[in-house]
């Protein structure tokens, strides 16, 4: 039986998310974030208030979503997904959305997805502009088939210094739960093989299409070796600060 | 050779804020260096110091990744889009 969908990364992105997929109907959930809520998250992050300060993410996010939706079953970890622990708390899932911030770890679900046939939604946002589209593992352009080569992290631009915008990553972070639910029905997604493009200035989406690349380190046939499967204690790690 | 080039959102502050700009040549590589002459600074997020086209960053014309084409020798004609599309890893915070 299917563990429902994982929301790595419980913040700008997953939180709207988990909001969009509990109101969507969904009956199993899973969130994974280490971090605890603090009051910079409140302005974009609809799950939390001021009494949530100081707890961790999932727990919060769980205990609100439980609250308004109580016959969804929500598997709340308090974890950093990193190669070790990936495959261990991704297995299962019928589909993965990447609420992650941070290019290592948008790079390593990919990984996961591609090694485990787990359907993917990258999402990512900065500034006033999104960036979105679906992983069908095996048939559909994977990230690094979009990025062969991976940047210096010190390239890419950051929230911290292009700034972020609530109601800008929320849509991104909404739209992303629309493909997961797609995902989750077995139906294909609008956007596998196609890049959305949000741009928060104008308030409109735009596609690109994609193509698989034929020399992709992910999905081309290249074996993918950081993974392993850990051992079962190893399963779930606390106190990291973030993705 | 005139074309249509879609700035995403961190290259704007070299375009005035412009999402969209207008920029001439005959491949990607010398509309990098039109655009360069327009909006200085702009061909150095584009290309590293070896003038290839940055790893975190993909260049599409109409829709068609350069990857797929002649890189920067890519062929352009009037009334092209261009895309410029960075990688985006943040949102999760």
């Amino acid at each position: 039986m299917s563990r429902g969908i994982a929301i790595v990364g419980v913040g700008g992105l997953g939180a709207p998310a988990a909001v969009a997929l509990a109101a969507a109907g969904l009956d199993r959930l899973t969130l994974i974030d280490p971090d605890l809520v603090e009051s910079s998250n409140l302005p974009r992050q609809p799950l939390f208030g001021d009494r949530d300060l100081g707890r961790p993410k999932v727990e919060a996010a769980s205990e609100r979503l439980c609250r308004e939706r109580p016959g969804l079953r929500i598997e709340s970890v308090v974890a950093r997904v990193d190669s070790a622990s990936a495959v261990a708390l991704l297995s299962g899932h019928a589909a993965i959305l990447d609420g992650t911030d941070g290019l290592e770890s948008k790079v390593l679900l990919n990984e996961v997805a591609v090694e485990t046939g787990i359907p993917l939604v990258h999402a990512g946002a900065v500034g006033l502009e999104g960036q979105l589209f679906s992983i069908l593992p095996g048939s559909s352009a994977c990230l690094r088939c979009l990025f062969v080569e991976l940047p210096d992290p010190d390239d890419m631009p950051t929230c911290q210094q292009s700034g972020i915008l609530g109601p800008v990553v929320g849509a991104v972070g909404i739209a992303a739960a629309r493909e997961a639910l797609a995902m989750y029905r077995g139906l294909r997604p609008r956007l596998a093989d196609r890049l959305a493009i949000f741009s928060g200035r104008d308030l409109l989406w735009r596609t690109i299409e994609l193509r698989r690349h034929p020399r992709c380190p992910a999905c081309s046939g290249i074996p993918v070796s950081r993974l392993r499967n850990p051992a079962p204690d190893a399963k779930i790690r606390a106190g990291s600060t973030n993705f | 050779m005139s074309v249509t080039v879609k700035v995403p959102t961190p290259l704007r502050k070299f375009t005035a804020g412009s999402e969209s700009v207008q920029g001439a040549g005959d491949t990607i590589g010398s509309l990098v260096e039109n655009l360069d002459l327009k909006y200085p600074g702009l061909r150095e997020r584009i290309c590293d110091e070896q003038g290839r086209v940055r790893r975190f960053v993909n260049l599409y014309v109409n829709g068609d990744d350069i990857r797929f084409l002649q890189q920067l020798e890519t062929k352009l004609k009037d009334g092209d889009e261009i895309s410029i599309v960075p990688a985006i890893a943040g949102g999760g915070s």
